[in-house]
């Protein structure tokens, strides 16, 4: 394939990239972008060309050794849920962009330390990234046909291109806020993205060596078997082999947490804390799917080709070979991605790192105090733009003059030992509290000092100038300084060996320097705030102690510098509010102190937000035992207030349930007070009649006519039985609804007790010339009251006599049995009741307002004292007009 | 001849007070609910009128109202005559601008006297 082509495809895919990227971005509220797939997805950004060639080289030549550097990852995984979801939980709060941040924040903003940190990762990581490139251009080589051709300066280098290329990918997603603690989403999606090419167009290619060239596993394995060395490359090679095992495992379990790549993809990115939770499973399964095919691969590259030397790109090789030249570009865009995702995450991290923890702070902060905000804005950015080319292009240096002779492992690994220097400090300052600055340190700087000795020496020594002598024949020709054999020694590999003497020398360091010299206070205080970081979530910006004198306005001034105007007057407000103070405050407490560094931290780390606050306030010195006195009252009033909280919460719910109960009596207490006013009123009215027609008939008995005074006792007598009928009814109606009155239930037939009723109201009916039907002539026995159901119906049909025109009134009464319900049905063909009475015309003493006319002869509670007995029959009664004219009530009851 | 409107819903009540008016040489009109009532306050503009608080369609205290609106009614008199005896029910109707407010069950000779002096 001609080297255009192949550049054309190269060019094509970044562009598909960015493409993702811009959408991603475009999208960034979008759950395409923010989910727990993505997340992990982001996450195998630890997957580089490492993985993608390296370890079928590590297989080829020395069997599963490539494993324990993807099974620390795994069993890191688990203790995610505790040990990220704290690491997140913090990084979150304090606005860390980078795990210098981090660590430099927990030892009190220490400025030295965010540097050095950064020089270690800038030390590991470089390199790291060239061997990237090395893949790149090394792969590019095997598919161009174009062989002869040797790059011959640095133009005409397609790797010096492509490594521009993503710079400018890096650069234009990386750099878009000043802010480094936000969200990258562009550059995450585009990782995730990639992570699913690398993996698939892997697999494929496992599938293809696998079931294609071979006879699928158990063909390669029998195969293989033959080979000499099959015992040595199945097995971890016995007691020694396992010591480096497990000072792999170890190292990797480190790296996942401390790579700046990982921590950037891991913490800095990590959207909502909850897409752990599904990380900790979908990123180990992502691991082993990756490594399921290595070992046939390398295998089968063993058997075909032969040649070891090239075993790091059998994968591409072996469907070259085969003449699938479309598979092997599959092939080399996979391992491109991983190439992409590892080199844009690292340089992005390493920029954030050095700019917020190497430049700015060592050079910058007088220039930005006197600039203004959107020039600082620009420099910062620019800064980090300066340092994505610079690594990038520092990398691709070392790749040109170093790199020839190395493996990806092998450097990878020497990435690995470097920066698990930061461990006793990240995980340890997790814990313990004791943990100074100082301690920290001196053990990261012991920690690099052997490593240089015993790795990075003996490397450059023999890259540079082919010498082995010092591995040979030691420090000095001292048998026990031997770098690759210290003290004996001698049955690790390199790595494992730097490892296991580096990391003890450091780990030594850094607790005894812990022990012996206590850190200052503000060590002290960010300590117990990670440490104890779920209770100190709670206190906020009350969290930092501080004491001293600070002026509002100074800070502010401060603030403006890089968030601008409106951003600093927002954050204020938004801080007054939050705390209930007065918008004018003058004077700056250490809350406004803590408040107003975290916001600076995003834009130039952590130790310049704190250098910068302290200019411009008077700080004075804590002592350790005030400061530990500060904290622990400031937890106690978060707890007594959280208990206060929850004790006025219960009172308040008690209030509303005492109201509740309060309002339900007011309001039983209302309806007795309108009964008793109605009863008294309904009284009070034939008393009334009674009262004046007797004194009119007392006092004038000599001068009024006859026909009067006849008149007026027909009056007095038909009162005296209207008062009589009403207390009846009330009686009877209270006994019926207190349940004081019980039914007399007997079997009765229903037909026979309509039609005894009927028979009673004939002669009112017929004085109205109305007519009474009862439709139904089946017998049907139903157990019930007679005499309260006679009662009921009597009252039902009067109503329905009153309603009725005289001559032209008709009254149906029908029954009906239905699934175990007698239903029975009173309908006229009466004037009907006008709509707005009918929801009411079962309460007591509701009269319609159009009955007026009937007044004496109702009590109001005939419909009420109805409702009751059917209800005490476990019914209910129901009215409704009829659609031509009149009325139909009706009442349901239950029969066993 | 001095005019009386009565407005009550209950016959029986009404029977022996247009009995009695009309005795004391009153004209006397009947209304059974204040509909009514304003109905022949639109040609009748009595001394004195005789309401009751509870009846249908429009109640005493609407046509209460309805009486103070009418400019030609300004004279009359206006006397609730009503079962509701709280004090609170009192307050209420006076407060409306009754000039009196009388309670049933009621002595008819006190009844007669209560106008009398009202209107003298």
């Amino acid at each position: 394939m001609s080297n255009y082509v192949l550049f054309i495809i190269i060019v094509t895919y970044l562009a598909a990239l960015f493409l993702i990227a811009y959408l991603a971005e475009k999208n960034s509220k979008s759950k395409w972008v923010n989910n727990s797939v993505v997340y992990t997805l982001s996450l195998a950004v630890y997957c580089t060309a490492w993985t993608y060639y390296g370890s079928i080289g590590i297989a080829a030549n020395s069997g599963v050794n490539f494993l324990p550097i993807y099974l620390g990852p795994v069993i890191a995984a688990p203790l995610w849920i505790v040990l990220m979801r704290k690491i997140v939980r913090i990084s979150k709060q304090h606005k860390i962009s980078s795990i210098a941040d981090f660590i430099s924040l927990r030892y009190g903003n220490h400025r030295f330390l965010g540097a050095l940190v950064t020089i270690v990762c800038l030390m590991a990581i470089v390199p790291y990234i060239s061997l990237q490139l090395k893949a790149v251009s090394e792969t590019f080589q095997i598919l161009s046909d174009d062989t002869s051709y040797v790059a011959t300066s640095v133009y005409d280098d397609s790797t010096f291109y492509i490594a521009l290329l993503l710079a400018v990918f890096a650069t234009f997603f990386g750099t878009q806020t000043t802010d480094a603690s936000e969200k990258h989403k562009g550059i995450v999606m585009s990782v995730a993205f990639e992570s699913v090419l690398k993996l698939v167009f892997f697999l494929f290619v496992g599938i293809y060596v696998t079931y294609v060239l071979f006879d699928g596993t158990e063909d390669i394995y029998t195969k293989m078997s033959a080979a000499e060395n099959f015992e040595s490359l199945t097995t971890i090679n016995g007691f020694e082999g396992g010591f480096n095992w497990l000072y792999t495992i170890m190292l990797s379990f480190m790296a996942i947490f401390l790579l700046p790549r990982q921590f950037q993809v891991s913490v800095v990115e990590n959207v909502r804390e909850k897409h752990l939770k599904n990380a900790i499973w979908m990123f180990p399964l992502y691991l082993l799917l990756f490594n399921f095919f290595v070992i046939f691969i390398a295998w089968a590259g063993n058997l075909t080709i032969g040649n070891t030397v090239q075993a790091e790109y059998y994968a591409l090789l072996l469907p070259l070979q085969n003449g699938n030249t479309f598979l092997s570009v599959l092939v080399f865009l996979g391992g491109f991605s991983a190439v992409i995702s590892m080199v844009v995450v690292a340089t992005l991290a390493l920029s954030t790192m050095v700019s917020n923890n190497l430049v700015i702070p060592y050079g910058f902060l007088d220039y930005f105090i006197k600039s203004h905000p959107e020039r600082n804005a620009k420099y910062i950015k620019n800064i980090r733009r300066i340092s994505i080319f610079l690594i990038i292009i520092s990398a691709y240096a070392f790749y040109v003059n170093f790199s020839f002779e190395l493996s990806l492992y092998s450097i990878g690994l020497m990435a690995f030992v470097i920066i698990a220097q930061l461990a006793p400090s990240f995980f340890i300052g997790l814990f313990w509290n004791r943990g100074s600055s100082q301690a920290t340190i001196a053990g990261i700087i012991s920690g690099i000092a052997v490593v240089f000795y015993t790795l990075i020496l003996p490397f450059s020594l023999h890259a540079l100038n082919g010498s082995d002598d010092l591995v040979q024949n030691g420090f000095a020709g001292i048998e026990v300084l031997k770098p690759h054999a210290l003290f004996g020694i001698d049955f690790l590999s390199p790595p494992a060996h730097a490892f296991f003497w580096s990391i003890l020398v450091n780990l030594f360091c850094y607790m005894t320097f812990s022990v012996i010299k206590k850190g200052n206070y503000r060590e002290r205080n960010y300590a117990e705030m990670y440490v104890d970081s779920k209770n100190y979530t709670d206190l906020q910006d009350g969290a930092l102690v501080w004491k001293g004198e600070a002026y509002v306005a100074d800070i502010k001034k401060v603030l403006v510098k890089f968030l601008g105007d409106t951003r600093t007057e927002r954050a204020l407000n938004l801080f007054f509010r939050k705390y209930d103070l007065p918008i004018d405050t003058q004077m700056a407490d250490a809350r406004l102190i803590n408040f107003s560094e975290k916001l600076l931290t995003g834009s130039i780390g952590s130790a310049s937000a704190k250098i910068l606050i302290a200019s411009v306030v008077k700080e004075d010195e804590v002592s350790l035992v005030e400061v530990l006195k500060i904290l622990e009252e400031s937890k106690e009033t978060i707890a007594r207030n959280k208990l206060l909280r929850e004790k006025s919460n219960e009172l308040t719910q008690l209030t509303n349930q005492l109201k509740d109960a309060n309002e339900e009596l007011i309001e039983k207490d209302r309806q007795k007070d309108e009964f008793l006013d109605t009863v008294a009123h309904e009284l009070k009215t034939p008393i009334t009649g009674i009262r004046a027609a007797t004194e009119l008939l007392l006092d004038d008995d000599d001068d009024m006519p006859q026909e009067i005074k006849a008149q007026f006792l027909k009056n007095m007598l038909q009162d005296s039985d209207r008062l009589s009928r009403l207390i009846h009814n009330i009686l009877d109606f209270e006994k019926l609804s207190k349940g004081r009155t019980q039914l007399n239930i007997k079997t009765h037939n229903i037909k026979n007790t309509i039609q005894k009723t009927i028979d009673t109201l004939r002669h009112i009916a017929d004085k109205k010339q109305v007519e009474i039907v009862n439709l139904n002539p089946n017998d049907f026995e139903v157990e019930y009251d007679e005499d309260r159901i006679v009662q009921v119906l009597t009252n039902l049909i009067s109503n329905a006599i009153k309603f009725c025109d005289v001559k032209k009134g008709k009254i149906i009464v029908d029954y009906k049995i239905d699934l175990g319900y007698l239903e029975v049905i009173i309908n006229d063909n009466g004037r009907g009741i006008p709509k707005q009475d009918l929801p009411y015309i079962f309460d007591k003493f509701y009269q319609s307002k159009n009955q007026n006319i009937q007044k004496p002869e109702g009590s109001g509670l005939g419909l009420a004292i109805c409702k009751q007995i059917i209800e005490n029959h476990n019914g209910e009664v129901w009215v409704k007009n009829n659609e031509k004219s009149g009325a139909t009530f009706g009442f349901k009851m239950p029969f066993k | 001849m001095k005019k009386i409107v009565i407005v009550d819903d209950e016959p029986n009540i009404v029977m022996t007070l247009e009995y009695t008016f009309k005795k004391h040489n009153f004209e006397v009109y009947i209304a059974r609910d204040g509909s009514e009532a304003l109905e022949i306050l639109q040609s009748v503009i009595p001394d004195v009128i005789m309401l009751d608080v509870m009846m249908p369609n429009v109640d005493g205290y609407q046509t209460l109202k309805s009486i103070k609106e009418n400019d030609q009614l300004k004279d009359t008199k206006v006397v609730f005559l009503t079962a509701k005896n709280k004090a609170s029910d009192i307050e209420k109707g006076l407060k409306l601008g009754a000039d009196k407010y009388l309670t049933k069950p009621f002595s008819v000779k006190k009844i007669v006297s209560e106008i009398n002096e009202l209107i003298a």
